[in-house]
């Protein structure tokens, strides 16, 4: 993990540190602020130096967790990342118990029901959300809800968030939750209830399947069982894709949805070409990805005996 | 004489393909989309930069076959449009006078192909009418005119790419698993530091290192570009995966006996066995390079103005101002909607057709 870790912000940096002009050439365009305060600026930071002296520079200041000032924001990096990177985190979370919920009980009901118009029509419904594009399901629902009024049009937070009982603002936030939730879940919804129903139709063909039931245990037991634990388990080794998806598609939900989290942020450090930010975030993002791999992983040798001998 | 029929696999691989209705359907809907965007300049009635300076956010003018007098006309025709609320930009009808709309009427000139001039469009009203399908966006031009121009952007980026990280991944994917050892482990690693970062941050960050604003033509080369480096990295893993298995067999060995450079084996005589399997892949894969350009270019850094790209289309939707007031400007959303549909219909269906026990 440390040398994947190790190579991608090598990488990053290296693409990053390609682009032409940095923050400052933007600054230096300004005539009110004078050519020695850029320099000055450029030599504080190190700007002056060839990238790859700056990578291991911002390496070192990164193992300490020091990952450089934004520019743009006049704030270190690491302050304003780590409150965008919950509210990411928030959105992926929900999104992720929103698609799973569902896709589960879904996908086992359409495989115990195989082709019955309940099965008919879920698959039906998961063609479309497996074909309906994030950017365009999001505009949608933002027209839907400033057409209705019955949810925010974007945000996180009303403006009086701040006077709001606890409570209150719970409910708000969860409120603001809704739709984004909607939007971002569906992308691995359709998916994973595909991939529910054909491991459990699987999983009911074997022959121990068969012996369950000559043994004489009800229908129930067999199928919630002795069926369900094993069609489970290449759904946990998905999870890891599943955050991959979620935490990529957060970023155009975000935008779309004015969700203060990393994406946004990165988007806007990108057109300010704010090296430490982008550098940043692009990390965390990282972070956050080589973490669900392992968690699923871990639930994984958890959740199936076999795999702990290897 | 008895004839005797014989099906190689290709006969049955087709067969079995035209009996399934829905992926047929998704075959139909792609091949219109294509048709029309190839050809877009003879089905679009206006140019793809062509404004109406005086009809700007303009909802469509519907086509009308009873006129404000209660006559029927057999041949449908619109009426003009003039703004009636500048404030809130809404249009009105002027029913003093019908436009009907004529059959290949003569319009701007275009070159068929590139090549052969030519002025005439399928389907327009006279010069001083004006037909929208689907509306004028903010700067007056029409929504449908440009749908069709962006289609042919938005959709080929996927055919150009695919080909691209296919070759690619193909290649890599099958020295990986053939040679084994120190390149294999190299070129695994790599896979993995390019999945490891989340698509749209690494896609946005590949973008950062090129200037922000570049001409459309060069944009697109730049976009198939970062959307293949992503694509390769996928696809090689599986190749590999497939290539540990089939380089075991006996022609290998022979192959290998005859003295046959190690390139042509994995090119000739490997990867033509992985054909089937990345036939369905490429065919589902395709959807993620069309959204892919739809984000950078609704993000503002793909595709630029006046240039017309399905993403770029959806760009001025971002103001929800502008998206409750002018709703048919979503109208790429629906192109882009069933293109996706139309690819994963069709994507199953070869998966079927291919036998679903060979590919996994």
């Amino acid at each position: 993990m440390i040398p994947l870790l190790l190579g991608i912000t090598f990488f990053s940096f290296m693409i990053i540190s390609m682009a032409p002009g940095d923050y400052l050439t933007t600054m230096s365009q300004n005539p009110q602020i004078k050519a020695e305060t850029i320099t000055a600026m450029r030599l504080k930071f190190g700007l002056d130096q060839p990238w790859y002296i700056q990578y291991v520079k911002w390496l070192w200041n990164a193992i300490h967790l020091d990952f450089g000032y934004s520019f743009a924001n006049q704030i270190a990096v690491f302050t304003l990342i780590k409150a965008k990177m919950l509210n990411t985190l928030i959105l992926a979370l929900s999104a992720a118990l929103f698609a799973w919920g569902l896709s589960i009980p879904l996908g086992i009901v359409s495989a115990v029901r195989q082709n019955t118009w309940v099965d008919r029509s879920a698959s039906f419904v998961s063609f479309i959300g497996l074909s309906i594009p994030e950017v365009f399901f999001a505009l949608l629902m933002v027209l839907f809800a400033a057409k209705t009024g019955l949810f925010p049009v974007g945000g996180m937070k009303s403006i009086d968030f701040e006077y709001m009982s606890y409570g209150g603002q719970i409910l708000d936030l969860l409120h603001h939750l809704i739709l984004p939730t909607i939007v971002l879940g569906s992308i691995s919804l359709a998916g994973r209830m595909r991939q529910m129903r054909a491991n459990l139709l699987d999983t009911l063909r074997q022959d121990y399947i068969q012996t369950a039931r000559a043994k004489g245990l009800s229908e129930r037991v067999v199928t919630y069982k002795h069926a369900l634990r094993n069609a489970i388990n290449p759904l946990i080794t998905l999870f890891g894709f599943t955050l991959a998806d979620l935490l990529s598609g957060a970023f155009l939900v975000e935008v779309i949805m004015n969700w203060p989290g990393l994406g946004r942020l990165t988007l806007d450090a990108l057109f300010a070409r704010d090296l430490y930010l982008v550098m940043g975030s692009l990390l965390m993002a990282s972070v956050m990805l080589i973490l669900g791999n392992l968690a699923a992983d871990i639930m994984l040798a958890l959740s199936d005996p076999r795999i702990r001998y290897e | 004489m008895n004839k005797t029929f014989s099906n190689s696999p290709w006969a049955l691989f087709w067969r079995h393909l035209r009996r399934n209705r829905i992926a047929m359907l998704g075959g139909g809907i792609l091949i219109l989309f294509y048709t029309l965007a190839i050809l877009a300049d003879f089905f679009a009635p206006y140019g793809m930069e062509t404004q109406n300076r005086s009809l700007y956010n303009c909802p469509a003018t519907g086509i009308h076959f009873i006129d404000s007098s209660g006559k029927f006309h057999l041949v449908p025709f619109v009426y003009g449009k003039v703004l009636a609320d500048r404030k809130w930009t809404r249009y009105a009808d002027d029913t003093t006078k019908i436009y009907p709309i004529h059959l290949f009427p003569k319009g701007e000139s275009y070159r068929f192909f590139g090549l052969l001039p030519l002025n005439r469009h399928l389907f327009g009203v006279e010069s001083d009418g004006r037909i929208f399908l689907m509306g004028t966006d903010q700067f007056g031009r029409d929504v449908f005119s440009r749908l069709l121009f962006g289609g042919r952007i938005s959709l080929s980026i996927g055919l150009v790419g695919i080909l691209l990280s296919f070759t690619f991944g193909m290649l890599i994917g099958g020295i990986s698993g053939y040679f084994g050892g120190i390149t294999d482990t190299l070129i695994m690693r790599s896979t993995e530091l390019v999945m490891s970062v989340p698509a749209l941050y690494l896609i946005l960050a590949l973008r950062a290192s090129f200037p922000i604003n570049i001409k459309s033509d060069d944009m697109y080369l730049i976009m198939v570009i970062i959307l293949s480096f992503i694509g390769w990295a996928g696809m090689s893993r599986i190749i590999r995966g497939m290539v540990l298995s089939i380089k075991e067999n006996d022609y290998v060995t022979a192959a290998r006996a005859l003295g046959f450079g190690h390139l042509r084996i994995i090119v000739r005589h490997i990867l033509p066995n992985t054909l089937s399997f990345v036939i369905v892949a490429a065919t589902i894969s395709i959807p993620g390079y069309i959204l892919g350009e739809v984000a950078l270019s609704f993000l503002g850094v793909g595709i630029a103005q006046p240039t017309a790209s399905w993403g770029n289309m959806l760009n001025q939707a971002q103001s929800v101002r502008v998206l409750t007031s002018f709703p048919w400007i979503l109208a790429p959303g629906y192109a882009i909607f069933l293109t996706v549909l139309a690819f994963n219909f069709l994507g199953d269906g070869l998966r079927d057709a291919l036998d679903p026990r060979k590919i996994k």
